[in-house]
């Protein structure tokens, strides 16, 4: 872990968003991740796109679980509400948070074990429900905290460390969570935050569950040659077919003409998905092509990164179980426990 | 842009600001890095190799290391930019040389055997010490000759002695004098030619610009109350001056007025008034003097240009001013209108000239058309040969640190000459760049920066400074300022250094820079380059430090010096110790230092 805090001290250039806040108003504590580290990197882009969402840092929800991934909430932005879950269980405390109050933006981050093995169920139903929230997973394909064993995600054939090659089939999350009824699927790297960036903007805008996969590579237990999730190894073989960008909804409306090979969709909060390359025949709507596509890449040993696949269509986890609009923070208290009077009455209608 | 040599010398001295800005490139840094550890001694010793007076200039220095200094780039939260304020170096400085121990068997020695060389020094003021010092230890025989009967030239004469106290000036005037100069007192050069005939080897000559500039208006000669401001400053200092009326109206607002003022108000000075032509900020006095001249009472008049002196009945009564109105650059005023202000006396003090009478005009020593001898701005070599300039005396009034290089310069020349070497080749700087990592997240400097507010100089009290008229008014720093002010330096001298082929693009250094200094991006021009980065480098008097194409994306790594704040945390969380904090000192040749030349035994 480093010597010594950050200083304070500042760049003169140094920008404000909407809030009047610099980038370093939503750092955090000083990592204790190993130097080099995927993770970092990723915290890095979260406190990029939450300060140029010009988000207030009290209206957001850090949520983790276990795991190197699971310390990251710690690194940034100070100022939020956080909630580090036991192992693989950090989806229940999330829909949990989001029932009392859907005013705050939830972002969820996890790795390929947290969200893989151990907790396995509770991610797959997180994206059954469509739970509003930005899921972030720290994808290194191995087990850090342990020393390196191959994880759930670890490719067939990659090699662990010691060279001893894996030969257990992998869980793609891209594609389980595309089979499953995903509404928004990303992939990235944590080496490209020109791309990472974007996308964890408009995850945090998608009207509900969107899980962004982002390959981070494991400086000290898989960066090495024979590893498929190696700085090295993405590097060459990622294939950035799919450019999004980030459009935030505009104060006002602008006739725009829609250059050719563009495609727009609008998200539900106005903001604007545009995809400027995609391979030919691509349509991030259309969840068969988009899982058809993902496959042959996979085979092919391509690492395909951008935003996969995107449905504004569907309803979120509020919609579906009519919550409360209000946060129940904001409710009175009478309304919120009318007595118990009102709950003999309630109980007698199940009798 | 093409990869930065980061083998040029000069490319991270010009990151030290503060060394870099040193006319005699004080390795800064690492003298406050030895008061930080108590090593006073050394911590002098240092500065003098550089220097040559610490005690003096850390008194007295116009500080061309402060403005410098990057801390004056890195105003803490709720600072503005002009809050920031830079480490007090100079004040540091003065700390090193109070402090030290006895240095004797420290000081360079003069050899048993000389070599045979003769030189002359006209004059014995900074820069012609500065050659002696340099030059004593190599076995030259060196005679001075000094107007005055004490040495020291300006530093005697025209700095107060509450500024600079007698004895810091004659200890360190004698570490030169006592490695057995001959020093000849009272003896001013008024012919250059029978010197040159004396058979000198070479002839340096450092007479300062020792003509104070006059202010030719009607009545000037008509009262023997309008003094020459140098020429007072010297009189008072040899004591032959004491008094000064109660009135007392000083032209020009340079460091020699402020003096001057001070000095009045010592002596009997009720009223003082420094008149200046133009509005604040375009004044030549160093900000810190004005502010000390303020506070001992001196009125600092403003927009006001001498028109005539008032002379009644023989007696100067005041002077009569233009009141002017200037435009927002100070370039161009009108008048508004006249005003006359009551005085006992006037000092002028509006600048100085050189002025060489005693150097006859037909000894193949060129003059230029304003009579000034021709001198070569890198070899301080005149025309002549064997005839060397430096200090004030070569290009006109600089400051003492300057004429300290001067002195350093020319003894390299004089060497070279007296060796048959040819004076246009220098001698090139050496440069060392040595790893600080002592283990995991651990260096073997202090990589955090104290964020404190620079220290405030105490100052005497106005009524103990009236009473005990040569007592000095800054009383130094506690120990308590010091420790404070020593934790503000950033250590510049611990240079982050890449090494391309070992980075992996991982983006650590990036996401943990403090000041957003670092950028991986692809590579273009500087104009375009200086635009793309993290935060914008519109600072482009600092470098940018570009690195070769890097491994696995080809592009490249760039940073941005302006306000890094070498706190290694870009080297701490690298995977692959791409980048490391390695100190950088140059050595900058001395006439010593010349390897064609043989070391005295």
């Amino acid at each position: 872990m480093p010597s010594i805090t950050k200083p304070i001290a500042a760049h003169p250039s140094l920008a404000k968003n909407q809030l009047g806040l610099t980038i370093r108003d939503y750092e955090g504590s000083m990592s204790t991740l190993c130097a080099g580290c995927g993770h970092d990197s990723i915290t890095a882009a979260i406190i990029r796109a939450v300060w140029e969402l010009s988000l207030a840092p009290h209206m957001i929800a850090k949520l983790s679980g276990i795991g190197c991934s699971s310390k990251t909430p710690t690194y940034f932005v100070s100022g939020a509400h956080g909630f580090n879950s036991a192992h693989g269980r950090m989806p229940a405390i999330a829909t949990g948070a989001n029932a009392a109050n859907r005013a705050l933006t939830y972002i969820g981050v996890s790795g390929d074990g947290d969200s893989l093995s151990i907790g396995l169920g509770q991610l797959s139903h997180a994206i059954r429900r469509n739970l509003k929230m930005a899921y972030i997973l720290e994808n290194n394909g191995v087990y850090g905290l342990t020393k390196g064993q191959f994880s759930a995600s670890s490719d067939l054939g990659s090699k662990s460390k010691r060279g001893e090659p894996n030969r257990v089939s992998p869980i793609d999350p891209a594609l389980l969570a595309l089979s499953i009824g995903a509404t928004f699927v990303a992939r990235s790297f944590s080496g490209d935050k020109e791309q990472l960036v974007p996308i964890i903007k408009a995850a945090i805008a998608h009207r509900g569950f969107a899980l962004v996969d982002v390959i981070s590579p494991c400086v000290t237990f898989n960066d090495h040659n024979g590893s498929t999730k190696s700085y090295s190894h993405v590097r060459e073989h990622q294939l950035r077919a799919i450019e999004a960008d980030f459009v935030p909804p505009a104060p006002e409306i602008l006739a725009e003409i829609t250059p050719k090979g563009v495609t727009n969709v609008t998200m539900h909060d106005g903001s604007v998905l545009r995809f400027t390359t995609l391979p030919a025949g691509y349509d991030p709507t259309d969840r068969q092509k988009v899982y058809n596509y993902l496959l042959e890449q996979q085979s092919a040993g391509n690492v395909v990164t951008g935003l996969l696949y995107v449905d504004e269509s569907a309803p979120d986890v509020h919609e579906l179980a009519n919550t409360s609009e209000l946060p129940l923070s904001q409710i009175p208290f009478e309304a919120l426990c009318p007595g118990a009077a009102t709950l003999a009455k309630l109980q007698d209608e199940f009798r | 842009m093409t990869p930065t040599d980061i083998h040029q010398p000069d490319y991270f001295h010009k990151v030290v600001d503060c060394q870099w800005g040193c006319p005699a490139h004080t390795n800064v840094p690492e003298y406050i890095r030895l008061i930080a550890q108590g090593r006073y001694t050394d911590s002098y010793l240092l500065n003098r190799q550089s220097n040559v007076f610490p005690g003096v200039l850390g008194r007295t220095c116009d500080r061309p290391c402060e403005p410098a200094c990057r801390r004056g780039r890195l105003p803490e939260p709720g600072e503005t930019l002009e809050e920031a304020k830079p480490v007090a170096i100079c004040r540091l400085k003065r700390v090193a040389a109070d402090l030290r121990d006895d240095i004797s068997d420290r000081l360079p020695k003069a050899p048993a055997v000389k070599n045979g060389k003769r030189i002359a020094c006209i004059g014995a003021g900074p820069s012609a010490l500065t050659v002696a010092n340099d030059l004593m230890p190599l076995g030259y025989s060196v005679t001075m000759f000094e107007k005055q009967n004490k040495p020291g030239g300006l530093m005697r004469t025209n700095i107060p002695s509450f500024r600079l106290p007698e004895k810091v000036l004659d200890d360190e005037v004698g570490y030169i004098l006592d490695m057995g100069v001959d020093i000849r007192y009272n003896s001013p050069v008024t012919s250059l030619k029978s010197l040159l005939d004396e058979g000198y080897d070479a002839v340096y000559v450092g007479t300062g610009a020792p003509r104070g500039k006059n202010l030719e208006l009607p009545g000037r000669y008509e009262t023997d109350r309008i003094h020459i401001g140098i020429d007072w400053l010297e009189s008072v200092a040899f004591g032959h001056v004491s008094t000064i009326g109660e009135k007392v109206l000083i032209i020009g607002v340079g460091n020699t007025a402020m003096d001057c003022c001070r000095s009045s108000a010592r002596m009997g000075g009720k009223t003082i008034k420094v008149m200046a032509r133009r509005p604040r900020g375009f004044f030549k006095a160093s900000p810190w003097e004005l502010e000390d001249a303020e506070e001992e009472g001196v009125e600092i008049v403003i927009n006001h240009a001498p028109k005539r002196f008032v002379i009644e009945n023989g007696k100067l009564t005041g002077m009569e001013f233009e009141r002017l109105e200037w435009d927002a650059e100070a370039k161009k005023s009108k008048t508004i209108d006249t005003v006359i202000i009551p005085c006992d006396d006037v000092i002028l003090a509006i600048g100085q000239d050189n002025a060489f009478p005693w150097i006859e005009r037909d000894l193949g020593l060129e003059f230029d058309k304003w009579d000034m001898p021709v001198v070569d701005q890198k070899t301080f070599a005149s025309t002549r040969p064997n005839v060397f300039f430096g200090g004030d005396a070569a290009w006109g009034p600089k400051n003492i640190i300057w004429a300290v290089e001067h002195g350093h310069q020319a003894a390299i020349s004089i060497h070279q000459y007296c060796h048959g070497l040819p004076l246009a080749e220098r001698p090139p700087a050496h440069m060392n760049l040595i790893s600080q990592k002592m283990g995991l997240s651990e260096w073997s400097y202090a990589n955090d920066y104290n964020p404190a507010h620079r220290q405030k100089m105490e100052h005497v009290d106005l009524a103990k400074r009236f009473r005990e008229l040569n007592i000095e008014v800054e009383m130094g720093f506690s120990p308590e300022q010091t420790a404070r002010e020593v934790q503000r330096c950033l250590n510049c001298d611990i240079q982050t250094v890449f090494t391309a082929k070992r980075c992996i693009e991982c983006d650590a250094c990036i996401d943990i820079c403090p000041v957003q200094c670092l950028t991986i991006t692809r590579n273009g021009d500087e104009e375009d380059l200086r635009g793309r980065l993290s935060a914008p480098a519109f600072n482009i008097t600092q470098a940018l430090y570009v690195s070769d194409a890097l491994p696995q994306t080809k592009r490249i790594m760039a940073k941005d010096e302006d306000v890094c704040v070498h706190c290694g945390l870009c080297a701490e969380r690298c995977p692959t110790a791409a980048w490391d904090m390695q100190k950088f000192e140059i050595m900058i040749a001395q006439a010593g230092d010349l390897c064609q030349i043989p070391q005295p035994a």
